[in-house]
């Protein structure tokens, strides 16, 4: 797995003379040049590289749109009309900026999909795929406070009620959710705190990224077949793969611009026009799209568990538990093959999996009361029982299909299924 | 490493692949720079700021002698209802010794009313002179009292490190009593 | 294949459900100039429904986000928008006594609310606050179409249902009983263009102008859109060419 370190051939005798004291250049050539990718990644290896160009765009439309906003109770929504009308090209930025995190959601929760079929979080890469846990949650923290900023009718309530999921936590709750909100209510203080982590938070993204890269190219990308591959069945990520994302990066981009030109505002509610209320709820309250899956199993829990956990701490509890059971799937998938494509059985559960999660998807914006919840409640424990049962369970009883030697070697007679170092 | 086709194998494609390769990163390149765009055009002035950048002023409480100070884009612009000594003074001197040679007819649109904007051209303080009483320098116009540059009745600077006149603002008289800045 | 067919078999079964929709009548559907990809504003259609959002709205509706220079965005020429604000006055802070004084407006001003504050507003309207127009247009479901069915939506209530004092029955507003009088009567403005004042003119003008104020850069927001289509089409070509000849030297 270890590759050597091959100093960067310049042209340029100042380059050489940098690279000699400060080797980045070379750093880049090895990672980004020469790195040695399977030649059989399909088009969802995409969504990572787009993923990353998200949040460079997320990082430098949000550092210009900060130059115009006020972080204050009173100004702020003021401020982000005044970005939409006076500012030169402030409404372009802004709806880039809110649009951007729906395509960087998007593009990380198919980054993940994709990773769970073709097994990218076992062995060697277990680690690779916990720093992406946390990058999705410093994502979430990083939307949901960005969110607040505009200070509209659901800003204010998404943070009421985020804010008071903390109240669920026995005896110290409620000091909590003040110490969170600095007031007796979400108010000014939580506005400016807000936009302080919303600000420094991207920047501790682009850190995870970073290690994150780091990691994936310690260990190699995984590729369809899931298996290990030899040096021959690999190819120098520049031109190939850099040709191949940029392509990519266009076809995404022209979602990214169907989203921004012709329908800015299709994924937020219309309410988030009015200016904050303290006194009047909304009569609906919807989080983003992407956290409709977890408001789902959130609102699920409308029972004790147990008798000893309350259903409010329960649904919180479910709700943190369905990110943090991430962080343990490498261990608890016992199979030894990587890809879906040759566990049969698997398949159909991952792909049950992703329509649970596009329908626990849609009761998140639905009223949680007679079938609506019903169906909550079965998407919520079917999601907890594909970690916490199927995975273990399967790779114990599957039969995986005969695994390839190589790329080169087509399946010849059952060969024995190759065990993941 | 898998091979890659090299040398004779590709020659007869070798053209074709160079052309394509400068045509798709040139586009890329292009369509990157316009995107810079407005990034940069974002943080010049926005409408409600241009909106306010011309001023109206009512001249007519302003006295024979008096000077007052507006605010034209968050600068200071001195507005001198001049006596005609001073006005005198300013088309008497000869341009020969003037540091920046300017007849008063170019730096006043009516002889009566000089409208300068209130920045030294030194290092940017503003030069006192403008209210009764106030040290007006050897040339009865404007004494800077950062470093000591003198300015005369036109504004023009006479004494003193400033390399230039005071600037004049763009300005037209709406009506013989309003003078609109900007 | 089947994947799909578990799908679809999944979404109909949820859509099944969704059966006991609440008791909300739908807007009117209408079609407007501003709608779609190549929509917008209809001018003619602004400077008319300017002229009744500003004799029948404004004398209870504030538009913070109104400034008389806006007007130029519905082709008002400068002079006119000039001769406008000056008819209103504005009240300044401070002279030189440091009393507020009242000046004539400018077009930099915002156009003059009706009420200084929300107790006086609510004061002169038994009770209720007017809504604020500026961004009405985007802020409700239905947006051109639940503005529009308001203001032309009013009846009789049906009988036996009963509201509370001083409202008016509208099915389309939540709740059926509304605050707000029926604004709108045919002819209470009289255009300058001899457009027949009807109701439904009147409200089918005053909509798209509110539509305008909400969101007045979306004809540069699709312009601009054109473009990077056309653009990107053009470099998503180049670079799937690029990509398979790149390509093509495997194998």
């Amino acid at each position: 797995m270890q590759r050597e370190f091959v100093k960067a051939p310049f042209k340029s005798g100042v380059l050489k003379w940098i690279d000699d004291r400060l080797p980045v250049l070379s750093w880049a050539y090895n990672e980004l040049v020469i790195y040695p990718a399977p030649r059989n990644l399909n088009y969802w290896w995409n969504l990572g590289s787009l993923a990353g160009f998200m949040l460079v765009v997320q990082i430098v439309t949000g550092v210009v749109l900060a130059m115009h906003y006020t972080p204050n109770a009173e100004m702020a929504f003021d401020s982000v009309e005044r970005i939409m009308r006076d500012v030169n090209w402030g409404w372009l930025l802004r709806y880039l900026h809110a649009n951007g995190a729906s395509m960087f959601f998007f593009a990380v929760y198919i980054h993940m999909f994709r990773g769970l079929y073709y097994g990218s979080y076992k062995a060697p890469r277990e680690l690779l795929w916990m720093i992406g846990v946390v990058i999705l949650l410093l994502m979430m923290a990083t939307a949901f406070m960005g969110y607040v900023l505009p200070w509209g009718q659901m800003s204010y309530w998404a943070a009421q009620v985020i804010t008071n999921l903390f109240s669920a936590i026995p005896l110290v709750g409620d000091t909590i959710v003040t110490w969170l909100w600095g007031g007796f209510v979400v108010g000014n203080p939580t506005l400016q705190r807000f936009y302080a982590l919303h600000y420094l938070l991207p920047f501790i993204i682009f850190a995870f990224v970073f290690l994150h890269i780091l990691a994936l190219h310690q260990t190699g990308s995984n590729n369809p077949l899931g298996i290990d591959l030899t040096a021959k069945d690999k190819i120098p990520f520049h031109p190939y793969y850099t040709v191949k994302d940029v392509f990519g990066l266009c076809l995404f981009l022209l979602l990214y611009g169907a989203l921004v030109f012709y329908a800015p505002d299709a994924l937020v509610v219309p309410i988030n026009y009015e200016p904050a209320n303290p006194l009047q709820t909304p009569l609906h309250i919807v989080p983003e799209w992407y956290f409709l899956p977890f408001y789902a199993m959130l609102r699920a829990i409308n029972f004790d568990i147990l008798w000893i956990i309350p259903a409010k701490l329960g649904g919180v509890l479910v709700m943190f538990s369905s990110i943090l059971v991430l962080f343990f799937l490498p261990w608890l998938d016992t199979s030894k093959v990587r890809s879906a494509t040759f566990r049969p059985l698997y398949k159909w559960f991952f792909w049950l999996f992703v329509a649970n999660a596009l329908m626990l998807g849609y009761l998140g914006a639905q009223p949680p009361e007679g079938w609506y919840l019903t169906l909550s409640q079965l998407g919520t424990a079917y999601y907890f029982l594909f970690f916490l049962v199927i995975m273990p369970v399967l790779g114990k009883i599957e039969r995986p299909r005969p695994l390839p030697e190589s790329l080169s070697e087509p399946v010849l007679g059952a060969a024995q299924p190759q065990p993941a170092k | 490493m898998a091979e890659a086709k090299t040398g004779a194998q590709a020659g007869e494609r070798t053209t074709r692949r160079d052309f394509l390769e400068l045509v798709a990163w040139t586009t890329l390149g292009v369509g990157a720079a316009a995107t810079l765009w407005p990034f940069i055009d974002s943080l010049n002035p926005a409408a409600d700021t241009l909106a306010l950048a011309t001023t109206e002023v009512d001249l007519e409480p302003i006295e024979v002698g008096q000077r007052v100070t507006v605010v034209w884009r968050g600068k200071p612009v001195f507005i001198s209802h001049r006596t005609p000594e001073e006005i005198e003074q300013a088309r008497a001197t000869p341009l020969e010794e003037l540091k920046d040679p300017e007849p008063d007819e170019a730096r006043a649109q009516r002889p009566e009313w000089l409208v300068v904007i209130g920045i030294c051209t030194h290092l940017g303080c503003v030069p006192a002179g403008n209210r009764a009483g106030e040290e007006r320098g050897g040339w009865g116009g404007w004494f800077c009292p950062c470093h000591g540059s003198h300015y005369d009745t036109a504004g023009r600077i006479r004494q003193g490190p400033a390399p230039r006149n005071l600037d004049l603002p763009p300005y037209t008289f709406v009506s013989d009593t309003v003078v609109r800045i900007g | 294949m089947r994947r799909a067919v578990v799908l679809v078999v999944l979404m109909a079964f949820v859509w099944a459900v969704q059966g006991e929709a609440a008791e909300v009548t739908e807007p009117v559907e209408r079609e407007w100039p501003q709608e779609g990809v190549f929509g917008t504003y209809d001018r003619a259609a602004l400077q008319r429904g300017f002229l009744v959002f500003k004799e029948v709205c404004a004398v209870c509706h504030a538009v913070k986000y109104l400034r008389f220079r806006d007007l130029a965005g519905i082709g008002f020429p400068d002079e006119e928008i000039k001769a406008l604000a000056r008819q209103y006055t504005v009240t300044d802070c401070c002279d030189d006594a440091g009393e507020p004084f009242e000046r004539p407006a400018i077009p930099a001003d915002p156009f003059p609310k009706p009420f200084p504050n929300e107790q006086a507003a609510r004061a002169a309207n038994n009770g209720a606050l007017p809504t604020d127009l500026s961004l009405i247009v985007k802020s409700r479901e239905g947006h051109e179409n639940y503005v529009y069915s308001i203001l032309t939506g009013y009846l009789d209530p049906p009988a036996g249902e009963e509201g509370p004092e001083g409202a008016y029955y509208n099915p389309y507003f939540p709740g059926h009983w509304i605050a707000m009088p029926p604004p709108l009567s045919e002819g209470i403005v009289e255009y300058p263009d001899g457009t027949p004042a009807t109701v439904e003119q009147m409200a089918s003008d005053v909509t798209q102008f509110l539509a305008w104020l909400a969101e007045p850069t979306m004809e540069e927001r699709k312009r601009l859109g054109l473009r990077f289509f056309l653009f990107m089409l053009v470099v998503t070509g180049i670079f799937y060419a690029y990509k398979r000849r790149i390509w093509s030297r495997l194998r």
